[in-house]
């Protein structure tokens, strides 16, 4: 695949995240966040962003089944990316559903808190998102379904100045995306 | 490039600096320990040689004498204040009548404007000595440049009043925001130092951060997620070009900054959830790894001298300071307070690394020494972060963001000496200022 093409499919991969999991950015989304390419890497458009229905929670198949009642998000203590307890549970729970589901790829957003400078998060979110990266493959999910992105400290989903906000902005998301083996 | 410093200036600059009047012998503020008030300075109303200069002059009277007492190091006597009128350019100048209003320093000038240019003429008076201080200076330039001739007769004043160079024809660029906090849209903006002239360089449609000015001025860095994954790019100032400098998949690269020598970027990249520091070589792209460690290694900056590098690190535990040869190497801690440090940046005249601190909850702008020794935090609140240096290493301005949904950030601006802090005006939230060189 060329450099061009995966670019492109990237972008594509998440919109559809986007699209897949509207409450991520607030009511609407932000838009900003993943797609774009604005400087020549292709556009929203590109292609490969099918629609299809997403099932309720309690289908275990669904994508909702999957961010609601396995939960697609994991918190960590500040400052730290170690992967918990509850963390670890969350993760072994996706694991089996992405074994289970494989045309799925996944894009892991790693977040921070707003106490720490803009590139210090930005590392750290990193770092969060790789943590649950290695458990997922420690679980026996393929690392090429996977890639990691850092938002750093620029998409709360909490606004509190508070440690209440800051534990749920703490955060790796695993957002899901199909089209397995990009 | 940044210019030297006289001789002078640098032993009247003192980390501890505040700002002391030379009563006796010539006209000058220097810059020493003691704090003293700001000195009085009459700028009367520029005269207009024709018709159509009267607004030009009008309006760069006003922007000079914002300029001196936007440093907090000046203080305009009002016009109403005034005695002597200023009636011509070359008229003789009435020293008791400024003398008596208690005047110390006198900007006089005159803008004539025709066709396509407008003149700015200007000289500077010592009232107490009774003579001219330094020769009479004219710039010329287009109408639409009017606020850069007025930045530049400040700087000149400026300058031969205190010794040093000064900052007021300069540019910020820096990251406009807007919407809440959980859905915040940002676009690269540039703007005078002063928040004139506000210019978007690109539009929101993808997230961007941290944009740093090349060392002429003429292309700038910044991250953006326009490819949906944190990289650096590279955005000519002239035609407005932007290159993706560095696309390896699957890494996330951000913090660029400049070497002094405008081609080299040094930058953090990250990949498997570490970051290391890195320099690319952007005419022929060739890239070397400067750091490799496990820990967090980002927000390099060079010093003005190209030789070395401060960066921060998270190595010890938590994030601290560091300096290592611009080839990398061993590096040597010189944060050594309590609490955490980041994004530290050199002085453009190579004595000191301003710095934010993290520590008991709160968020502080401070300096060092380039060893680490007399650190001085300059500001506490919520959230400051990320200084930039005046072009004459004086004056830092930083991102300033307050708690919770209403808590929108905006830029400040303080001295070194810890005086004169002040929100600098923006076409609304703004953050990651980075101050240009002084314009050509």
């Amino acid at each position: 695949m060329t450099m061009i093409s995966k670019g492109l499919l990237l972008v594509a991969v998440l919109g559809l995240a986007a699209c897949n999991n509207p409450g991520r950015f607030g009511a609407g989304g932000a838009g900003g966040a993943g797609a774009g390419g604005q400087y020549g890497q292709g556009g929203y458009g590109a292609g490969g962003i099918g629609q299809s229905g997403l099932g309720g929670p309690n289908d275990p198949s669904s994508t909702a089944y999957f961010q609601q009642t396995l939960g697609d998000r994991v918190f960590f203590s500040y400052d730290q990316s170690t992967v918990d307890d509850a963390a670890r549970q969350t993760l072994t729970q996706q694991a089996q559903w992405l074994n289970q589901n494989p045309n799925y790829a996944i894009i892991i957003e790693g977040h921070a808190d707003e106490k720490g400078t803009r590139e210090y998060n930005l590392a750290l979110g990193a770092r969060r998102a790789s943590s649950a990266q290695d458990f997922l493959i420690s679980q026996g999910v393929a690392p090429s379904r996977m890639r990691t992105v850092s938002y750093g400290k620029e998409r709360p989903v909490q606004v509190c100045s508070s440690e209440d906000c800051y534990a749920k902005n703490r955060r790796a998301v695993t957002v899901l995306s199909q089209g397995a083996g990009m | 490039m940044f210019r030297p410093l006289a001789t002078a200036l640098t032993i009247a600059l003192s980390l501890t600096g505040g700002v002391a009047l030379a009563q006796q012998g010539p006209l000058r503020i220097e810059i020493t320990e003691g704090v003293i008030e700001p000195l009085p300075f009459a700028a009367p109303a520029f005269i207009a040689e024709n018709g159509a200069a009267q607004q030009y002059a009008a309006d760069i009277t006003r922007v000079i004498a914002a300029d001196l007492s936007g440093t907090g190091l000046f203080r305009e006597i009002p016009a109403n204040a005034h005695i002597s009128r200023v009636s011509s350019f070359d008229a003789p100048i009435a020293y008791n009548d400024w003398k008596a209003i208690n005047a110390q320093a006198l900007i006089t000038g005159a803008v004539s404007a025709s066709g396509n240019q407008i003149v700015v003429k200007f000289r500077l008076f010592d009232i107490f000595s009774g003579q001219p201080l330094g020769e009479g200076l004219q710039f010329a330039g287009t109408p639409d440049t009017w606020r850069r001739m007025a930045h530049k007769v400040a700087d000149a004043a400026y300058s031969r009043i205190t010794g040093e160079t000064g900052y007021f024809d300069s540019r910020v660029v820096y990251v406009q925001e807007s919407g809440p906090k959980d859905a915040r849209q940002k676009r690269v903006a540039v703007m005078d130092y002063d928040g004139a002239n506000t210019q978007y360089l690109t539009d929101s449609s993808s997230l961007v951060l941290a944009p740093r000015f090349s060392p002429n001025g003429s292309q700038i860095l910044f991250t953006s997620y326009a490819s949906g994954f944190p990289r650096i790019y590279l955005m000519n100032m002239q035609n407005m070009q932007v290159r993706a400098l560095d696309e390896q998949p699957g890494t996330m690269t951000f913090a660029p900054r400049f070497a002094p020598d405008g081609r080299t970027v040094v930058f953090s990249l990250e990949q498997g959830g570490n970051s290391d520091i890195y320099t690319l070589d952007t005419q022929s792209g060739q890239r070397r790894q400067l750091t490799n460690s496990p820990s967090i290694e980002t927000a390099p900056s060079f010093s003005p001298d190209g030789s070395q590098i401060v960066f921060e690190s998270d190595r010890s535990g938590t994030s601290q300071i560091y300096v290592m040869s611009a080839g990398g190497g061993e590096a040597r801690r010189i944060s050594a307070g309590e609490g955490r440090y980041n994004t530290p940046v050199w002085s453009p005249r190579g004595d000191m690394i301003a710095f934010t601190k993290q520590h008991a909850g709160r968020f502080h702008i401070g300096v060092m020494r380039t060893n680490g020794s007399e650190e001085r935090l300059l500001t506490a609140s919520f959230l400051d972060e990320g200084p930039t240096w005046a072009p004459n290493g004086r004056v830092l301005m930083f991102t300033r963001e307050g708690a919770g949904a209403s808590g929108q950030a905006s830029l400040y601006s303080v001295d070194i000496s810890g005086r004169n802090l002040k929100q600098v005006p923006t076409n609304g939230p703004a953050s990651d200022p980075a101050w240009s060189p002084l314009l050509p």
